[in-house]
This record gives structure tokens, C-alpha cells and sequence, in this order.
């Protein structure tokens, strides 16, 4: 009797599989994932690009007086984000709003299609956010030597310092610089995967109630009110990563503009 | 009792890994606390540093993440 409840339980174990949420599989069959198979990231990649065309041009092809709904959403993103641009690097940076726009909507979309449940948040693959960040680098490095010449690794050399600090800086400038790209893709990446992991461990605690009906009453609730709660949380936190991604950008960008700070 | 001690490692060393968590968590309060402290004393001022906060939010959190980082890695990659 007692081994076959025990067996009973065996078979009702909680599984916990947080991670298999970010598996990367062909749409079609199930081969090998090479260079060019359509993946599930294909897809939600895709679907982030179609969501962004639907809301900035059809949402603003009626050209309204009075804004539509679709329209002033729209709207407001492009004003936010100009406004952004303006305020952090300043009005030399406006030629370069269009990128840091696109690159605020793409990662804001992909966060929130995300949250849709049982889809794939492409932006939680560090090689997804390390192209975006690798890209932002080589933009803001190559634009620093265009706009300064060779004047833009004097950035590296503070000279508002102390001189006997100044090589010790230098290196620590060098080496944070360097830094950027890792930590610009990781932040990103990471914040979207432990979002996403958590809401998952919760979800892997809600079918206690199956198992023992003692603890699962006061367990099941209270996972699935904890992961209504970091639902909520995490649509703030997509939010907020896509505004941090493009405000370090801009940040970045500045320095290529104007190295001396 | 299963498993060795390279996993029993392994799950130390994750969790171990995971106290950098709450340094980042020290780090964020701290940025956002006397970002509040600074508002309150100065409102009108306040609404032009929220740029700036995130900014400070950004950099302080992004070595929690990189402490999570070693914590997945030591789990699932090791």
C-alpha cells in the first residue's frame, strides 16, 4: 500500500524545465538548425517586424488631424524617443535617430510578443542581442574616428584627472569601453531569459494541488498569484530593457560625437 | 543520495554565484532611493534625471546579470 502511493507520487512529480522555453527548433520538420533553416526565431522575429509595420505605417497611413488610437500610439513612441535622443546626446545625434528608433521598437516588440504565452522571446538569445550591441559598437566606434580622427582616442586619456592617475585610467577606460558590447547584449539577453525562467518555476509549482491536496491549497494559489504578479512585473521590465538599450546608445553615441567629457 | 561531487560543485558554486544577485539589488536601491531623496527635495528638478537614474539602474544591475550568467553557465554548460 505505502509503495504504491509512493508510486503514485513518483508519477506526479513537479518537472521543473525552466530553460526548455528558449530551445531554438526548425518550424518545419525536425532537422538539424543550419545557417539558413526557418527557426521559431525566424518566426517571432518576423512577426516583430510585421507588428512593427502594422503599428508605424499602417497605424499613421490616415495622416489624421485628429490621431486615431493606432496613430497616437505611434506617435508618442516616435516623440519619446526623439525627445530621448535630444536630451541625452544631444541635437548632433538627430541624424542618427532613425537606427536608435528602429532599434527601440524592434527589441520593445520582440519583448512583448515574448510575453505572449507559449512564445518564443527572440531577444532573450544572447546571439540575437549581441548583434544588436555589436552593431550599436561598431556604429558608435567607426562614427568616433569619422567625426574626430585619430582626436577620439584621447577619450581614453582623462584629462580632468590627476596626472600620475591618468595611465592607470587609461587602462581602465580602455578596458570598459571593450566591455560595452558584452555587457549592452548580456543585460538585454539576461533580464528577458530570468524573467521568463521565473514566471516558468512558478508555473511548474501550480499543479501541486494534484499531487497532495495538504500543501497544493495553499500552494497553487499563491504560484498562480505570484505569477500574475511577475507577469505584470515583467511587462514593465520589457518595457524598461528596450528603453535602457536605446539609452545607452545614445550614450554611446554621444562619446563618438563629442569625446571630451 | 545521488550524483557526485563534481555536480554537488557545480550547484554550490550556482548558488554561491547567486549572492552577487543581491549586491546588484543593493546597488539598484541605492541609485533609485537617492534618486528619491534628490527628487523630493527638488521636484521641478526630478523629471529631467530619470534618464540618468535608468542609466545608473542599467549599469548597477548589469553585474547581477552577469552573476546570474555564471550561475546558468555553472548549471547547464559546465
Amino acid at each position: 500500500m505505502a509503495t504504491d502511493i509512493q508510486g503514485a507520487e513518483k508519477a506526479l512529480e513537479l518537472k521543473f524545465y525552466p530553460l526548455d522555453q528558449f530551445m531554438v527548433e526548425p518550424l518545419f520538420g525536425d532537422g538539424p538548425v543550419g545557417l539558413f533553416t526557418v527557426t521559431n526565431v525566424t518566426l517571432w522575429m518576423a512577426l516583430a517586424v510585421l507588428a512593427t509595420i502594422g503599428l508605424l505605417v499602417l497605424g499613421t497611413s490616415g495622416r489624421a488631424t485628429i490621431p486615431s488610437r493606432m496613430q497616437s500610439v505611434a506617435e508618442l513612441a516616435y516623440g519619446f524617443i526623439r525627445k530621448m535622443v535630444e536630451d541625452v546626446a544631444g541635437k548632433d545625434a538627430l541624424p542618427y535617430f532613425p537606427y536608435i528608433f528602429t532599434l527601440f521598437i524592434f527589441i520593445l516588440f520582440s519583448n512583448f510578443l515574448g510575453l505572449i504565452p507559449g512564445a518564443f522571446t527572440t531577444t532573450s538569445h544572447i546571439a540575437v542581442t549581441a548583434v544588436l550591441a555589436m552593431m550599436v559598437f561598431l556604429t558608435v566606434t567607426v562614427m568616433g574616428f569619422v567625426n574626430n580622427g585619430a582626436a577620439f582616442v584621447g577619450m581614453f586619456w582623462v584629462s580632468s584627472a590627476p596626472l600620475a592617475l591618468r595611465p592607470v585610467l587609461a587602462v581602465i577606460e580602455v578596458i570598459s569601453y571593450f566591455v560595452r558590447p558584452v555587457s549592452h547584449s548580456i543585460r538585454l539577453a539576461g533580464n528577458m531569459m530570468a524573467g521568463h525562467a521565473v514566471v516558468k518555476v512558478f508555473a511548474s509549482f501550480a499543479p501541486m494541488i494534484l499531487i497532495s491536496t495538504g500543501i497544493g491549497i495553499l500552494v497553487t494559489p499563491m504560484s498562480i498569484i505570484a505569477i500574475t504578479a511577475i507577469y505584470a512585473l515583467e511587462v514593465l521590465v520589457s518595457f524598461i530593457q528596450a528603453y535602457v538599450f536605446t539609452i545607452l546608445t545614445c550614450v554611446y553615441l554621444k562619446d563618438a560625437l563629442s569625446p571630451h567629457h | 543520495m545521488e550524483g557526485d561531487i563534481t555536480q554537488m560543485g557545480q550547484f554550490i558554486g550556482a548558488g554561491l554565484a547567486c549572492v552577487g544577485m543581491g549586491g546588484a539589488a543593493i546597488g539598484v536601491g541605492n541609485v533609485v532611493g537617492n534618486f528619491l531623496s534628490g527628487a523630493l527635495r527638488n521636484p521641478s528638478a526630478a523629471a529631467g534625471q530619470t534618464a540618468t537614474m535608468f542609466i545608473g539602474i542599467a549599469f548597477s544591475e548589469a553585474l547581477g546579470i552577469f552573476s546570474f550568467l555564471v550561475a546558468l553557465l555553472l548549471m547547464f554548460a559546465v
